[in-house]
């Protein structure tokens, strides 16, 4: 159980498999009852797969591995590759990312633990409240207020003070890789916020009240007894996070510049898999074209089993730095 | 949890039932998807017609014209729309023969940002060398030769295109094919392209949006769009050697002077004529020439026939290019061909 | 110095304050993005918008009562298939099977969950509407629910594991079986969690409009059958967000002021309900 955030829970689990052996026809039928219903995402990943690979099978054939590692996708010519989409996407999650994680977990932190009381309910609302934002309206909202204050304020002076690194050099045009990242990052915050808080607020008070009774500060109690407890599930909050940044289209379209390219820079224009399938899946009307979007769709649901693989892997060494029992 | 089973389910029942109750008596709906270019004075035709035939309801959703043609073929929808002919490879992969119905047009425009927003001219040699880009900054030779009396400042220009696919795109490209060997070859024609150069903007809100909030940015929108946001738009040299700004009227002359094929599929940019505006297209909408359903047949031919009239006379207060007369009448016979 | 207790207390002084701040950068986009929906909506959000049709472009006023209702159905449809999987896919993850097949199983939902929206809306499409030859809102319902799976499942399974242990054992010790033991003890103690997850993954959805364009695929009028195209608020507000009319801008803050202000009223009324039963932590 590797998001199990107990250190004691397999220890727990075999002493309550050993209590309580699925024994009477109820336990039977709940469990084979949960179970179907736990396959179902595996029947949708097959679905999900299956449509995609059956859509995309002449455009792989097609192009073979050179989908993955060319640059011109030119719909005139029949020419598709997927490099700067997929490269895009990474670097915008990415960004998007280091943005939402650290702001939405001390957010958690402060609704759980550090905030007044008649204060937390509001605003957790109100982060609930803006998640129902359509992607379309955000991403217009970019483009008429978040584009021309970040062009105006921000970037110059990112610009001036880390122009000397290829990352933040060039022309400023406002729509950009950076500013994709920022809105994805927006919208991957109620997100993270909202489980993170729900997780911390499970945590048992028990482990609080230890902490305070050997004379820990609050932070200190946070830190110790509530953050380290509940790490494992601040990191499924955090996968949960990245699987929406890949998956963001709408609204980072409207604000990414939409230009299949590979710059160092986070000024200059992006694409991402995503909105390429957003922006021409709807007009395209050849086969070849339409099956290289489905292609683009595979390739996308690939790089999420790559990062699902990756933080995973994150999690299994960051576990075992750390001697909070091994969990896995 | 079984509390909460209850009331979840009460919830849920209440919003369905408050959903259903609220529904009329039973009507035909005839449901339709495609263009989004059309989609506003279509949905003013379907609101109207409501009233003039109650006992059919007319459902239109913008869904893009690859989809229109998708859903037309695939028979999910009773027709199609499209800013774009269908191919022929896609008209063979029908179950029946497809008809193509113009029923308005509209003109890509280059619109732009400017200090003072100068009024501004353009030929072809300007445009394909600014979206090829050659054409790097606004003070160029070729420019100013254009604008005599503009004042262009020495600032670089920033291209703004479509990248959602697109008829406004496919008008747009298949334009510069026609003036430019130079862009058929390297670029060519189609909803979405493999741009040389600029800035991508999703949809007319997107590419408008963009115009409008990047000091020297260049691009092109559908005519209303620019209308509607107020942004200048410039006046483009059509084949006759004429300046012409674009217009309802300018539209609807380059229609009729268009060649204009027996099945109406027919591309009108560069049109001939003095008065021809040179970067416009129409919309169609596509119908089964055999009607599956007899009923929705007659109740769509019927539709049809009052928008090639009636409707027509609501265009050009939506900023909409009304067929030409002679055009309407052939249209309108092609229609009574339509088989129940 | 360093372990004295004034400078712990310090440290604990600057760690609130500097979660404080973050908590504040996260409300400001959001809220920036609330009030800019406010001040270009607001004045279209009137009685007649809860209880007109759409009205065509260039006759002012008109409402979206039939795109409201029906994206209430849809979310009613899709928690038919979301909440049932999801909530019991979660136990299945928190309380049974065994470690590798769950890592498996939460692998793979963590996977789906990232498959964009508009692929869902294409994958209902060949499974549902070109089977039946129709666009309806049983297929939007699908979408949607198939996109909460997922969420509700892992959220779901990361609160139930934290209900501690011992109150399995007691009921166990009690001599109560398993499943009601699940039933009963665990998932009751957590409810408020659960509902959270249910309500997050409505919420996520109801802004949707991809997966909704090639399933449930709009209506400007009236739907009195599941198995014909829907009116969905997103939709609406999507095709007037796009058009070029300022009234129909105006329109589509106003649907997008609606739909985030009822997201917040179900969730207050959700809460409201649930508040009673919980044996609150804090």
């Amino acid at each position: 159980m590797p998001i199990a955030v107990a250190p004691e829970r397999p220890a727990v689990r075999s002493t309550i498999d050993r209590m309580a052996p699925p024994s009477g026809l109820g336990d039977k039928v709940f469990k084979w009852f949960t179970l179907a219903m736990a396959l179902a995402v595996v029947a949708l990943v097959f679905l999900v797969g299956w449509q995609l690979a059956r859509g995309s099978s002449l455009a792989i054939h097609r192009f073979g591995f050179h989908f993955l590692a060319t640059s011109t996708w030119d719909p005139v010519a029949e020419q598709f590759g997927a490099l700067p989409f997929i490269y895009g996407t990474a670097v915008s999650s990415l960004i998007a990312l280091i943005i939402a994680v650290p702001l939405s977990i001390a957010t958690a932190v402060y609704l759980t633990e550090l905030a007044p009381l008649w204060i937390r309910q509001p605003i957790v609302s109100l982060i609930e409240m803006l998640a129902a934002i359509p992607s379309v309206i955000l991403g217009l909202w970019g483009i008429f207020v978040m584009i021309p204050w970040l062009r105006d304020h921000p970037f110059p002076f990112l610009k001036k003070i880390f122009g000397w690194t290829p990352f933040f050099s060039g022309p400023i045009y406002g729509v950009s890789m950076l500013a994709g990242g920022i809105i994805i990052a927006v919208m991957i915050l109620p997100i993270i916020t909202s489980v993170s808080r729900e997780i911390l607020r499970s945590v048992p008070n028990l482990q609080r009240e230890a902490a305070y009774a050997l004379g820990a500060t609050r932070w200190e109690v946070t830190r110790i007894a509530v953050l380290s407890y509940a790490k494992k599930g601040l990191f499924g909050a955090v996968i949960l996070g990245l699987g929406r940044a890949l998956g963001e289209t709408m609204a980072v379209t409207m604000v990414i510049g939409n230009t299949p390219q590979i710059r160092a820079s986070l000024f200059a224009p992006g694409y991402t898999l995503a909105s390429v399938i957003a922006n021409e899946f709807t007009e395209a009307t050849t086969d070849v074209y339409l099956q290289a979007l489905f292609e683009i769709g595979l390739v996308l649901f690939g790089i999420t089993i790559l990062a699902n693989l990756l933080a995973q892997l994150l999690l299994k060494t960051m576990g075992s730095t750390i001697k909070s029992g091994a969990v896995q | 949890m079984t509390k909460l089973h209850k009331l979840s389910g009460r919830f849920l029942g209440l919003i369905i039932a408050s959903g259903l109750s609220a529904t009329a008596s039973a009507q035909m709906t005839i449901n339709g998807a495609g263009a989004t270019f059309p989609y506003p004075i279509y949905s003013k035709w379907f609101d109207e017609y409501a009233k003039v035939d109650p006992s059919v309801r007319f459902n239109y959703q913008s869904i893009g014209s690859g989809g229109g043609q998708k859903q037309i073929i695939a028979q999910t929808v009773d027709f199609g729309a499209s800013d774009g002919p269908m191919s022929d490879e896609n008209l063979a992969k029908a179950p029946g023969k497809i008809l193509h119905i113009p029923t308005v047009a509209g003109a890509d425009v280059v619109t732009y940002n400017l200090p003072g927003s100068p009024a501004l001219k353009f030929d072809a040699d300007a445009i394909t060398g600014i979206f090829l880009g050659q054409i790097k900054k606004w003070n160029d030779p070729k420019i100013a030769a254009l604008n005599a009396g503009a004042s262009l400042p020495d600032q670089e220009i920033v291209v703004v295109h479509r990248s959602d696919g697109s008829g406004t795109t496919y008008i747009w490209t298949d334009y510069l094919s026609k003036i430019s060997a130079e862009w058929k070859q390297k670029v060519g024609t189609n909803t979405s392209v493999n741009w040389p150069t600029g800035l991508g903007g999703k949809g007319n809100e997107g590419v408008a949006g963009q115009v409008k909030q990047t000091p020297g940015a260049i691009g092109y929108v559908e005519l209303i769009y620019a209308i509607q946001n107020k942004m200048p738009y410039a006046d483009v040299k059509n084949s006759a050697g004429k300046f012409v700004k674009p217009s309802v009227e300018s539209i609807t002359a380059a229609m009729a002077t268009a060649q204009i094929p027996e099945d109406f599929r027919f591309s009108m940019t560069n049109a001939p004529g003095n008065d021809s505006y040179p970067i416009a297209g129409a919309t169609w909408l596509l119908v089964y020439e055999q009607q599956k359903d007899a009923a929705k047949g007659k109740k769509l031919v019927e539709f049809l026939k009052w928008a090639l009239t009636k409707g027509e006379d609501m265009a050009k207060n939506l900023d909409y290019a009304p067929l030409p007369a002679d055009l309407r009448e052939r249209v309108l016979k092609r229609v009574d061909e339509i088989k129940m | 110095m360093k372990n004295s207790h004034l400078w712990r207390k310090t440290k604990s002084a600057l760690a609130s304050a500097a979660s404080f701040v973050c908590a504040l950068l996260v409300i400001a986009p959001l809220a920036l993005v609330f009030l800019h929906l406010l001040r270009s909506g607001a004045s279209a959000v009137n009685w007649s918008f809860f209880t007109e049709l759409p009205k065509p472009v260039g006759v002012a006023g008109g409402g979206m009562v039939n795109a409201i209702a029906g994206s209430f159905e849809l979310l009613g449809l899709a928690a038919l298939v979301g909440v049932p999987v999801g909530v019991f896919g979660g136990v299945y993850l928190a309380e049974y099977g065994t470690v590798r097949g769950n890592w498996l199983l939460r692998f793979v939902a963590d996977v789906l969950n990232g498959v964009p929206s508009i692929i869902w809306g294409v994958v209902v499409y060949g499974l549902v509407v070109l089977r039946f030859k129709s666009f309806s809102a049983y297929a939007g319902g699908l979408a949607l629910g198939f996109i909460m799976i997922p969420l509700i499942m892992r959220t779901t399974e990361e609160v139930l594991l934290l209900v501690p242990a011992g109150y399995r054992e007691a009921s166990l010790a009690l001599g109560i079986s398993r499943w009601k033991t699940i039933v009963h003890i665990v998932m009751k103690t957590a409810i408020k969690g659960i509902v959270t997850a249910i309500l997050l993954a409505l919420a996520r959805v109801a802004g949707e409009t991809a997966p909704l364009l090639f399933t449930a695929f709009g209506n400007r009028f009236w739907n009195h059958d599941l198995s014909e195209p829907i009116a969905a608020l997103p939709l609406q507000i999507f095709s007037y967000a796009i058009s070029p009319y300022d009234d129909w801008h105006r329109q589509a803050w106003a649907g997008a002021l609606v739909l985030v202000v009822m997201i917040f009223f179900v969730n207050i009324l959700v809460r409201f309900l649930t508040r009673e039963r919980v044996a609150r932590v804090l």
